[in-house]
């Protein structure tokens, strides 16, 4: 059996987890357009601030791939896939068989086409390990950059930048910060706490234009005519799944890979998993692609079990995000801003001054999103109870204290939930569970 | 002390914590039922409060560093012979109470005790030891009326010997130690799963006591001994016949010719539906049965038991040792018990007058010795068992009881302190911190069935151990061949009136 | 593979657990130098939660699940399963980013904020039995063959 892996994060990891736990002979081969093993690729702000060095970048032991025997490509570019002879084409030609193939190619990122942004040289992105690189090695020479886009990836930019001391101007179409992962107190709460550190947050707005002569860069102008001097733009505005090689084959497509509960794709035997792919929404069922580093290791999990003859089902991606900013924590999951708030129950705390914030999403009974900003510990317990459904009727008042525990649900939801075989306090089962 | 009285201050122990070793991490706090320690937070040190302290030592066995020390108090009155420090805070407490003071466990009062004046025989030369880890021993004990005489007939083909004689109910023990009658209520429900798990382990009987048999337990009733007493709690045909056997509850060596009374803040729902008296209520047993007043009425009520559960339990009576046991114990056995429970002035309570408790009653070793001598005077003596308790420390006195004519031994005290009991003598705050005496649910879930259970199990082994090695030494290889054997044991310092009482010789003799 | 289960019954909620897990997990395993002397003092791997005054309690930690959400959602690879089921956190690898946090759904991975790094069981390599399970006492936490739920 040939497994061919296109893509070589977090996604595909799964899958070699998966295929592995399955099947000890198959071949694996994974490609990936990136020079690097698997990196932790939320990392790259943390390189980017210097809190970590290039070692630590490294998402795995070094001898997994040797241990799963991979025959690993780097520097590769798939260009198509043909699905009747079932092979992949790289960049100069070669091709590559596969019984099993997965897709897993993640995201690219979305550059809009400013005017001005064409010629310019200071322009980035900041997804890969390389965009990281390549602006820590002009960060000396940077004075002020401006980040288009207050999303995860723009914040973080801001933040590592800030943390070399840079001035960073964060630019946000939106009225506030961190619209999608966050509702507006916990934006309010990151986005005070962005400019207490010096970051100049400005929502509302957008970039126009990119001001400067010939490749170098003197400001950008703004929709409301604002310049802002800067020498830097980081484009962060957010990701597209890097579905492109596949316009010529007849694996369908909408904005990512369309796959179903197993993560197969249109095509026999061609899987998707990550941000590429395009699969069902953990409560509308609808499909739609979601750039979260722990759903795409489920989906490759799934994916990598289907490949090797196993059968395991996808519960459906559940967003969740955990970022600090500046030692503030933030964690969301779930639906936290409803677009119709009248068919939810939602309960809150905040307090704004002290970077504390919990939010409580509830929809007939069920939990079904919770923001936690400054306190979040034992925030996983959250996303136990919405993912296993947990009728919260009765303790919904329970959920805003800040110590929740398990304690605060019934004796049968504990027990459901980690039912212990140390029962034998249990009335039902005989006091002396061993003998003598 | 600031806001106590002066009686107050003359606290019996002292709360020693080395604060060099003191880790701050307030499981005193926590573990305390008395509120003796307490946190400072803005000190961050612990500090306690000696007046509250009742000597348990819970705080002290739970310290993980070992910090805190608990001491009598040596602070003392002036020495005084006749007036103890015991006499000196007693007067203080009623003069400030004007009421009856409450004691519980058994009499701790310093009365002769006869265990240690009687020794035991051993073989030398002329009759061989027997080594009961190569030899088979057997401890196990018959309870219920033994017949005058036995018929064997013979199969006519196949020779084979049988019973013809039919034997009435006998209550079947592999070991002779029953867990005594101590009522749901005055222990948990969590200290009743131990005893009936353990006496089911074991191969022998877990005595209910007075509160009835919780729903859960039900299942265990080839181990139990429902108890029906004065309060008739959780008295039903259904309880009478879950069951092995029965008994009737007259007296408790605690405090004879004292009743009962569980406080209605300790009667929680599952005690309440347990006892079948309404959540809350006070639960009184009265002093006596009020439908005893003779032998005749005791001997009603037995056949109106034996009549309830069709003649398959044997019925005991269990009467307190008092100056006339001998008589009344005879008077058991003709009103048709099979059983007569003989509990010993140091038998325990959950809550006694104190003055009862240390005044009332005989020493169960010369009332088993009284019993025993009448009842075979009388010829009877087959016709009942003898269990007795109060008192029973170790195995060495438990088979100096076989030897007086004890047919086997309830263990009360022993049983507690096997789950954890630290002898205290506050059961009847209903506060107990090791959680055995109290309904409290915080305090009561410090019993783990399991592991009560399984410590029950390890001492009735030990015991057991340890009587086969002395049976053994004796060149007896059966409990059976020990009972009432009193040419076994020898008495030292007693007087010639004891020796007579006690049926036994002086050593050397 | 064996794993610590907690007897909610048998809880006294006395955080004996803890305080052996955070003494286990101190520089010289002695407690009072780990509470009173050390620098840092470790954060205990197992939670003792209560509810009214104590009267339910329980303590909770680590189920070494047998697919992981904390090793699903950590962004550095600090999370592992090694071969024997053990769920282990690399200390070094860690960046503190919480998602681990945000993902375990039985609250069992601990925030250590002074040095930024998350905290979790790792069932006591130096020891037959893990602390917490042989600091209770009243076998509220046993160490046994057994699922994760």
């Amino acid at each position: 059996m040939n497994y061919v892996i296109v893509g070589n994060s977090v996604a595909a990891v799964g899958a070699i987890r998966a295929i592995r736990a399955l099947d000890q002979q198959g071949n694996i081969t994974v490609i990936s357009r990136e020079k690097h093993n698997a990196y932790g690729r939320p990392l790259i702000s943390y390189l980017l601030g210097g809190l970590i060095n290039e070692k630590r970048m490294s998402y795995l032991p070094d001898e997994f791939y040797s241990r799963h025997r991979i025959n690993l490509l780097l520097n590769s570019e798939v260009i198509g896939v043909d699905t009747d002879s079932r092979k992949v084409k790289l960049v100069g030609g070669d091709t590559i068989a596969y019984d099993r193939l997965l897709l897993a190619t993640g995201g690219d990122p979305f550059v809009p086409p400013i005017e001005g942004i064409a010629d310019k040289d200071r322009i980035f992105t900041f997804t890969t390990w390389d965009d990281a690189a390549k602006l820590k090695v002009i960060s000396q020479d940077i004075n002020h950059a401006v980040v288009i886009g207050g999303g995860l990836i723009g914040l973080k930019a801001a933040e590592g930048l800030n943390l070399l001391n840079k001035s960073v101007t964060v630019i946000e179409l939106a009225d506030r910060v961190l619209s999608s992962a966050f509702d507006r107190p916990a934006g309010k709460i990151v986005a005070r706490k962005m400019k207490a550190n010096g970051i100049d947050v400005i929502t509302e707005d957008t970039v126009v234009r990119i001001e400067g002569e010939g490749t170098e860069i003197t400001g950008v102008t703004l929709k409301s005519g604002d310049f802002i001097p800067c020498d830097t733009v980081i484009v962060a505005i957010g990701v597209r799944p890097a579905a492109g090689f596949l316009k010529e084959s007849n694996i369908e497509i909408k904005r990512g890979i369309v796959v179903d509960n197993t993560m197969a794709t249109s095509a026999k035997d061609v899987f998707a998993a990550g941000d590429v792919a395009e699969a069902a929404d953990f409560f509308s069922e609808q499909k739609n692609p979601m750039p979260i580093w722990p759903d795409a290791y489920i989906q490759g999990d799934i994916a990598g079990t289907a490949m090797a003859g196993g059968a395991k089902t996808y519960a459906g991606g559940l967003a969740m995000n955990s970022i600090e900013f500046f030692k503030v924590s933030t964690i969301s999951m779930g639906i936290t801003n409803p677009a119709d708030p009248s068919e939810f129950e939602i309960h809150s705390f905040q307090d704004i001054q002290n970077y504390q914030y919990r939010k409580i999403v509830l929809k007939n009974n069920l939990l079904v999103g919770a923001v936690l900003v400054g306190n979040v510990d034992r925030a996983g317990i959250f996303s136990g109870l919405i993912k296993e459904k947990i009728d919260m009727k009765l303790f919904k008042e329970s959920l805003l204290l800040p110590d929740f525990g398990f304690v605060n649900l019934s004796r049968e939801i504990r027990d459901t939930l980690f039912s212990p075989l140390g029962k034998s306090v249990n009335k039902d089962i005989p006091a002396m569970a061993t003998g003598h | 002390m600031l806001y106590k009285s002066v009686n107050e201050s003359f606290n019996e122990f002292i709360v020693e914590r080395k604060d060099t070793t003191c880790i701050r991490c307030k499981v005193c706090v926590r573990q305390c039922a008395y509120d003796v320690h307490r946190y400072i937070e803005s000190e961050d040190c612990l500090t306690e409060d000696h007046t509250l302290c009742i000597g348990c030592r819970r705080c002290s066995a739970l310290c993980p560093t070992g910090a805190i020390s608990i001491h009598l108090n040596q602070e003392a009155f002036k020495k005084n012979e006749s007036w103890s420090t015991a006499h000196i805070r007693n007067v203080y407490a009623q003069a400030d109470s004007g009421g009856i003071l409450l004691a519980a466990m058994g009499n701790p009062a310093k009365y002769p005790i006869y265990w240690d004046h009687l020794l035991l025989d051993a073989s030398q030369v002329t009759n061989p030891s027997i080594d009961p880890l190569r030899e088979p021993m057997e401890l196990r004990t018959y309870l219920g009326k033994k017949p005058d005489n036995i018929e064997v007939v013979y199969d006519k083909t196949t020779g084979k010997p049988s019973l013809k004689t039919k034997l009435t109910p006998q209550l079947k023990l592999e070991y002779p130690f029953i867990f005594s009658a101590m009522s749901y209520g005055a222990l948990n429900l969590n200290c009743h799963r131990a005893m009936a798990a353990a006496a089911e382990e074991l191969g022998t009987i877990y005595n209910t006591g007075e509160g009835g048999l919780h729903k859960d337990l039900y299942r265990y009733g080839k181990n139990v001994i429902v108890q029906v007493a004065s309060g008739r709690f959780g008295v039903s045909e259904q309880y009478l016949n879950a069951g092995v056997g029965i008994e009737i509850k007259i007296g408790q060596g605690a405090k004879p010719g004292i009743g009962g009374h569980l406080p209605g803040e300790k009667v929680d729902d599952q005690i309440s539906e347990t006892r079948m008296i309404p959540f809350g209520s006070d639960a009184i047993s009265p002093a006596p049965h009020h439908d005893i007043y003779s032998i005749e009425d005791l001997r009603q009520l037995i056949y109106a038991l034996k009549e309830a559960t069709n003649y398959t339990k044997p019925v005991s009576v269990k009467i307190a040792a008092v100056h006339h046991i001998a008589a009344i114990a005879s008077g058991v056995a003709r009103a048709g018990a099979d059983i007569i429970t003989i509990d010993g002035f140091r038998g325990g309570t959950g809550a006694a007058p104190q003055v009862i408790r240390d005044n009332v009653g005989i020493p169960m070793e010369l009332a088993l010795a009284a019993v025993d001598s009448r009842l075979r005077d009388e010829g009877i003596r087959n016709q009942v068992s003898i269990v007795v308790g109060g008192g029973v420390r170790s195995s060495g006195d438990a088979i100096k009881a076989i030897a007086l004519g004890a047919d086997a031994i309830n263990m009360g005290t022993s049983t507690l302190l096997a789950m954890g009991c630290t002898l205290c003598q506050r059961c009847y705050t209903g506060k107990c911190p090791w959680g055995i005496t109290t309904n409290n649910p915080y305090l009561a879930k410090r019993v783990n069935p399991e592991l009560a259970a399984e410590k029950l199990v390890n001492l009735v082994h030990a015991w057991g151990h340890e009587m086969k090695e002395i049976l053994g030494g004796m060149g007896l290889n059966a409990l059976e061949s020990l009972r009432g054997n009193r040419y076994k044991l020898r008495a030292v310092g007693l007087s010639e009136k004891d020796m007579y009482l006690l049926g036994v010789m002086p050593a050397g003799e | 593979m064996k794993r610590i289960y907690s007897i909610e019954d048998a809880c006294i909620g006395c955080h004996l657990c803890e305080i052996g897990c955070i003494t286990e997990h101190s520089l010289s395993k002695d407690p009072v130098k780990a509470f009173m002397h050390e620098k840092e003092r470790p954060i205990s791997r197992c939670t003792v939660e209560e509810l009214n005054g104590g009267i339910t309690s329980l303590s909770t930690t680590c189920r070494h699940c047998d697919e992981p959400d904390c090793l699903q959602a950590c962004i550095s690879g600090a999370i592992q399963k090694d071969s024997e089921g053990v769920v282990r956190l690399d200390r070094e690898q860690c960046v503190g980013c919480w998602s681990c946090v945000m993902a375990c759904p039985y609250g069992a991975i601990q925030r250590n904020l002074a040095s930024k790094k998350a905290n979790k069981c790792d069932l006591c390599p130096d020891r037959e039995t893990p602390a917490c399970v042989d600091a209770c006492p009243n076998r509220a936490l046993v160490y046994r063959e057994g699922s994760q739920k």
